[in-house]
């Protein structure tokens, strides 16, 4: 089991926030309309979640054999 | 981890800076322009909100504060509803023009200049140690007085809302951020 962030793209308001903290560079605002995960990048570590201002940033957990 | 910071990571600096220089000569307010520009100019020419993830000092000076003084509660749901979001942008851009409005009057000579300073559209600021002292015409001290308060009051709001919800809750309703964002989304079609 792998963990990463998932984000509701029609919430993002693309503030970018998520982009500054991430530690992985997994998260980035795709061409200014929202954010995008990198999923092999993304470590599961949750920062940038607490970081978003419209709270849509939750951690699920991915079946990585699937 | 010790990180290289970059020049823009002290453009909060400078959001300080203007409202602490409205202070002294309300003249300076028309500096803020950049603010409306700048990010405008970059979603248009770069298609990418490069201002606000970079650029924007205010953003920057809501992080910082944030830090210690946000709450940091998750924000309720309506905060970053579409209607509610675009409607604060619409008011806004009303109010921008009402503002606009006013300097055409003073131009036109059809009004006074009215040397007040209104938070949140209807309170005004004793601001009798601004000063507006320079050569230039009414018109042109009208409209700093007016951009001033939309600066002065975007920027309490979203004090208040940094401090209730996460640091970069203005982030979420900030007009020049919508407005940015629907350029992005009316360039790439969504
Ligand atoms: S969960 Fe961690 S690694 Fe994944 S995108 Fe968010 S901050 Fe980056
Ligand atoms: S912090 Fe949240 S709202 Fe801002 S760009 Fe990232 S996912 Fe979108
Ligand atoms: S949304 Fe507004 S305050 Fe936030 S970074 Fe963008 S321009 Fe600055």
């Amino acid at each position: 089991m792998k963990k990463i962030a998932t984000l509701s793209t029609k919430d993002c308001v693309s503030c970018g926030c998520c982009e500054k903290v991430c530690p992985k560079k997994a998260i980035t605002v795709y061409n200014g309309m929202y954010a995008k995960v990198d999923e092999p990048l993304c470590i599961g570590c949750g920062i940038c979640a607490k970081a978003c201002p419209a709270d849509i940033i939750s951690i699920k957990e991915v079946d990585t054999l699937g | 981890m010790a990180k290289k910071k970059f020049w823009y990571e002290y453009l909060w600096i400078t959001s300080l800076l203007y409202l602490s220089l409205g202070f002294f000569n309300i003249l300076f307010a028309w500096l803020g322009l950049l603010c409306f520009l700048i990010p405008l100019i970059m979603s248009f020419a770069g298609g990418k909100k490069g201002y606000c993830n970079r650029y924007c000092g205010r953003g920057q000076l809501f992080s910082i504060l944030g830090k210690r003084l946000s709450l940091n509660r998750p924000i309720p749901k309506w905060i970053y509803s579409k209607w509610f979001r675009y409607g604060f942008l619409t008011f806004f851009m009303a109010m921008f023009i009402n503002m606009l409005f006013s300097t055409y009057l003073v131009f036109a000579g059809a009004k006074d200049l009215n040397e007040v300073i209104t938070v949140l559209w209807s309170f005004s600021l004793p601001w009798n140690f601004a000063s507006s002292a320079a050569p230039v015409a009414n018109w042109v001290k009208q409209f700093a007085f007016g951009f001033y308060s939309v600066m002065l009051t975007s920027t309490l709001l979203g004090f208040v809302t940094m401090i209730l919800f996460r640091p970069r809750t203005w982030c979420v309703y900030c007009p020049m951020g919508t407005m940015t964002q629907l350029v992005c989304k009316a360039k790439y079609k969504e």
